[in-house]
């Protein structure tokens, strides 16, 4: 049984795929823009989803490192002569710097304590961005960001935002399915049993928060790429509690979750402010909804349902 | 102060319970041997080690693993998934990020998990698990550690006349199979006296006496604290 859902998955997965690999062939330029802003966003969610979902670490600010990780990634590419590549990845290793720092801190207190701490440490770092003009910018951010050409078109920082998100999605579903995440869902299930059965927690979750700022780096440096731009906002926590809000939406005990949820803000956020100035009102009441409906998310919701179908076809099989 | 003047010696290969009324400071005991708490004064010594004041996973590193009074698992694991845990903890490849965990000492915790009678039940979800198998997990979660030391806090509590039989025989069983030193707390006298080689009373934090089942049976104090009571039948 288990061998034909894998190759199941596969399947879906080969066709997923190849589908948004033809998407801007079909679709208009605003499109095209519009899904690569939700593979950011979307990667950015399942970063966070590492510790949160995963890890039942209450980590109320990631976007600390999605903004540091776009403005280092900004700042080498506008003020050095560094290569692209490096430049990005810079990113990725100053977010990840970053969460090491903070995790040292934050790491001693638990669940809302610890988001509380999180939070504070964060606004700290926005505060400078936002200040310290002659280097970040202030609130004007950095504009017109020099990307290599071949990634700059539309088109070509789509297919460069798809293939890194790929990559990365395929890197933490490994993590997620290795020792190291099985020991993290221990953790998140109880912390204390874990230290019982010989896990260092404050180590392991130090390690799990790093790797989900180094992640959460990558989706700002892809920011920089897909938008060309950054400003302070990136950083500051409103966006943090929309991505949070992503995970809750999307489902966060599913692999997939954050980015369904990713799509669907996304898609809200741009369709409906079309329509009104109230579109937070919108959101607010999908928001109300899946509390009250789908507790474990809207793919959490459909794995569900999907799996008495599964069994109900063994049974028919015989 | 729940814990005060209290000693407690265990012997390799033997099975010792802790007896005491409620709030005599039994589970604060434990929790002082494990490292979950850290004494003010006192020393706790493990093969000849001081191991007072380390962390619990140093603790369990060290070969002493327990089970907790209130079912203490990963609820959104399977019963599988749980033993998994402790025995990847246990062969230290929590660092590894690499090899998925499915692939990894399916043989080991499958093992275990037989050795207490869960084999048939891995793949549920632990909330679907009666209250017995529960406790049963429990215990096969803190044997996924392969410890040598083996504490037990009050593993029959809320068992069916049944199930506090088959945990009876289990707990036997990892005393002569596998050759645990076993430190229990129990209520039921009738299990604590057919299965301990020797039993230490607490009360009010302090210990009144340790000793065998006979001393303990004789002694005038732990009758006049304890057993004595109506509570209790000895017999």
């Amino acid at each position: 049984m288990r061998k034909g859902t894998s190759t199941r998955n596969i399947g879906i997965g080969i066709a997923v795929v190849a589908v948004f690999f033809l998407l801007p062939a079909f679709l208009p330029r605003f499109y095209v823009y519009l899904i690569s802003l939700m593979l950011v966003y979307g990667l950015l969610a399942t970063s966070l989803n590492i510790v949160l979902g995963y890890g039942g670490v209450f980590q109320f600010h990631h976007c600390v490192f999605y903004g540091v990780g776009a403005y280092a990634t900004a700042l080498f590419l506008t003020k050095t002569g560094v290569p692209f590549i490096l430049s990005f990845l810079a990113g990725a290793v100053a977010a990840a710097v970053l969460s090491f720092l903070m995790g040292i801190i934050t790491v001693r207190l638990s669940k809302l304590y610890f988001g509380m701490l999180q939070i504070s440490l964060g606004s700290l770092v926005w505060a400078i961005v936002y200040r310290w003009y002659s280097f970040t910018g202030g609130d004007d951010g950095i504009h017109g960001i020099p990307v290599p050409e071949i990634i700059s078109s539309y088109n070509g920082s789509y297919y460069f935002t798809l293939a890194v998100t790929l990559i990365c999605l395929f890197l933490i579903y490994k993590i997620i399915k290795s020792p190291f995440g099985s020991a993290l869902q221990g953790i998140r299930d109880n912390p204390v049993r874990s230290g019982m059965i010989g896990i260092n927690v404050k180590r392991h979750l130090l390690v799990a928060l790093v790797i989900a700022g180094f992640f959460g780096g990558v989706a700002g440096s892809l920011f920089v790429v897909v938008d060309k731009t950054v400003f302070p906002d990136m950083l500051f926590w409103t966006l943090s509690l929309e991505v949070f809000i992503m995970c809750l939406i999307g489902g966060w005990f599913s692999f997939f979750g954050p980015m369904v949820g990713a799509a669907i803000v996304i898609a809200l956020r741009t369709f409906v402010s079309g329509y009104t100035v109230y579109w937070a009102l919108v959101y607010g009441i999908v928001m109300v909804f899946v509390i009250f409906f789908l507790p474990n998310g809207i793919l959490g919701f459909l794995e569900q349902r999907a799996k008495p179908a599964d069994e109900k076809k063994l049974i028919e099989k015989g | 102060m729940a814990v005060n003047r209290a000693n407690l010696e265990v012997e390799k290969g033997e099975i010792v319970a802790v007896i005491g009324p409620n709030g005599a400071g039994k589970t604060t005991l434990f929790n002082l041997i494990t490292g979950i708490l850290k004494p003010d004064e006192g020393r706790v010594f493990f093969k000849g080690e001081d191991i007072t004041g380390l962390s619990p996973h140093n603790v369990c590193r060290k070969g002493i693993s327990r089970s907790f009074q209130v079912v203490n698992v990963f609820e959104r694991l399977s019963v599988f998934e749980n033993v998994r845990i402790a025995v990847l903890s246990k062969n230290r490849m929590c660092w590894n990020f690499i090899t998925p965990s499915a692939k990894l000492l399916g043989d080991e915790t499958e093992r275990i998990l037989s050795s207490v009678g869960l084999a048939d039940k891995k793949d549920s979800a632990c909330s679907d698990l009666s209250h017995g198998d529960r406790k049963v997990l429990e215990i096969a979660v803190a044997l996924g550690a392969s410890p040598e030391f083996l504490i037990l806090d009050e593993p029959t509590a809320g068992m069916a006349p049944e199930e506090t039989d088959r945990c009876i025989e289990l707990i036997r069983n990892l005393s002569d199979t596998l050759g645990l030193t076993i430190l229990f707390c129990e209520h039921d006298m009738g299990l604590v006296f057919s299965i301990s080689d020797r039993i230490m009373v607490m009360a009010r934090g302090s210990t009144l006496v340790q000793g065998t089942c006979e001393e303990v049976r004789r002694n005038q104090a732990v009758q006049d604290a304890y057993l004595g009571g109506d509570d209790y039948d000895v017999s």
